[in-house]
């Protein structure tokens, strides 16, 4: 599915982040923003479902625009989302089976079989089995992001956002995901969003990069021109130099 | 000069802007009670979570309430000879005003707080982004059990402290103040009727509407962070005693209507 955002501006407390942020992400591409820290990227990941809404501006999804179609419209746009949240999100009341079999009770007819098919499926898909009765609190970091990956992937999504998928991960933990990405990428052929400030991993996962930088899209390409960029500002921030346009807090 | 209106002013507006979206907060989750799927899973969990939990502290203070309500209205109805009314009082009393009032302050205390952490860490920790990205109403998951729940425990809860206070002032004054128990139960059958049990099951409800309303409101809309629930929790607790105080007066008002 496409997406396109259009001069997105939003302000928090007379604080303006996001400054007229456009971006068009094509259908079954995986785009990776990368950006500072604090810069908006999870505010604009945030948007595209609908989870806050612009002071102005839009975005389309497949030529819908979800700010402007009813409450109903908006349901029915976001059943074709998956999300993996930052800290994953699960629900710490429910098992892992049970996080991650949510989404078909809620919205499906299928039967406990079914679903329970389906389940053990998807947690197979992410490399966890033997986890099912376990509750999230006793998972380690990288099992919880792939539960959460399993569950946003459980209704197969036609879009699926990434919002800092490796925060707090091990190097090893961190490859593991990026390469789940990919895997389930190939497998289900969604839309996919990744929000990350993995340099240089994500050149490996991303079809395109895109770098937010002071509430706008400064520069946008393929990995390798994105490595190659002659912006001062993408410069700095992939090579991590302390000396450059962006401000630094010695 | 014009600093200190302009505060005050800044200050009524955020007050009003407050207590519209509580308001809204309140009619967009009561619509959702009328709106199919039905969560009655959830519900019986939360039931159990307000009832079972608070239901210990519930007897504990019945009992030792009907115990010193017997013992002082004793001491008042001895004077003028009508010992007989011992029972009657101590019923009129619990059923009235004191089982809805202080059976409902004991769950704030207990189960509002811990209502409020509980959706305040769903909120900071995203699980209520994650339920809205599902395209599921989390007004459904999490407040309607709660505010059903609510209007069922309370006066459950309201009734059990009134039994168990009214057997509490039995035993003291059968078996400490040697009245009869004959007179203690037929009086109070002659004078307790079906209006006075309503009065407390309607402040029972106005109770835990009150509470799961502001505890689940406060939780839903907790700040940033571990300080963020902490503070959410303490204002829930704030606002429901004051709630409580507002209900008391309310109260006070139906009664003297309601005689």
């Amino acid at each position: 599915m496409k997406i396109e955002i259009i001069d997105l501006r939003k302000s928090f407390n007379g604080q303006e982040v996001l400054k007229g942020v456009n971006l068009t992400i094509h259908d079954r591409e995986l785009i990776v923003i990368i950006g500072r820290s604090g810069v908006g990227k999870s505010v604009l990941l945030k948007h595209l479902i609908g989870l806050y809404r612009p002071d102005s501006g839009s975005i389309l999804i497949e030529g819908e625009d979800i700010f402007k179609v009813c409450y109903r419209d908006v349901c029915r746009l976001r059943e074709r989302f998956g999300v993996l949240f930052q800290g994953g999100a699960l629900f710490d009341s429910m098992t892992v089976f049970e996080n991650v079999a949510f989404p078909l009770q809620e919205k499906t007819r299928l039967s406990k079989a079914e679903i329970r098919q389906r389940v053990d499926h998807a947690l197979e898909d992410v490399g966890l089995t033997g986890v099912e009765d376990k509750y999230p609190a006793e998972l380690s970091g990288g099992m919880r992001k792939r539960v959460a990956l399993a569950r946003a992937l459980i209704t197969e999504p036609s879009i699926v956002l990434f919002d800092e998928p490796t925060t707090g991960l091990d190097p090893i933990s961190l490859n593991s995901i990026h390469r789940l990405i990919i895997r389930t990428h190939k497998k289900y052929q969604f839309t996919g969003v990744v929000i990350s400030h993995d340099i240089p991993q994500i050149f490996d996962i991303a079809d395109r990069v895109a770098m937010l930088h002071d509430g706008r899209i400064v520069e946008v390409g393929l990995p390798e021109e994105i490595q190659r960029s002659e912006n001062p500002v993408v410069k700095q921030f992939i090579t991590g130099s302390l000396e450059g346009p962006i401000k630094v807090l010695q | 000069m014009t600093n200190p209106v302009r505060l005050v002013g800044r200050w009524a507006l955020s007050e009003i802007k407050n207590m519209g979206s509580m308001f809204i907060f309140l009619v967009t989750s009561v619509g959702h009670i009328f709106i199919p799927p039905f969560k009655f899973r959830l519900m019986l969990r939360q039931i159990w979570f307000f009832g079972n939990k608070s239901l210990l502290v519930i007897l504990l203070t019945g009992s030792f309430t009907g115990m010193v309500l017997s013992l002082q209205v004793f001491y008042t109805l001895n004077k003028f000879g009508s010992e007989a009314l011992l029972g009657p009082a101590v019923a009129l009393s619990l059923i009235r005003e004191l089982g809805p009032v202080l059976s409902a302050l004991m769950v704030t205390g207990r189960a509002g707080s811990a209502l409020t952490a509980e959706i305040g860490i769903m909120r900071i920790s995203e699980q209520i982004d994650a339920l809205i990205s599902m395209a599921l109403s989390p007004k459904r998951y999490l407040i309607v059990p709660n505010l059903v729940a609510a209007l069922i425990a309370f006066p459950l809860l309201g009734a059990i402290f009134d039994l168990i206070g009214i057997y509490g002032g039995y035993v003291v004054a059968v078996k400490l103040l040697g009245l009869s128990s004959g007179t203690y139960f037929s009086q109070m059958q002659s004078f307790v009727n079906m209006d006075d049990i309503w009065v407390g099951v309607v402040k029972s409800l106005s109770f835990g509407l009150i509470v799961a309303w502001v505890s689940c409101y406060k939780g839903y809309n907790a700040g940033f962070g571990a300080k963020g629930v902490s503070r959410a929790t303490t204002e829930a607790v704030v606002l429901s005693s004051l709630s409580s105080i507002l209900i008391l007066i309310w109260d006070y008002f139906i009664g003297s209507v309601w005689v």
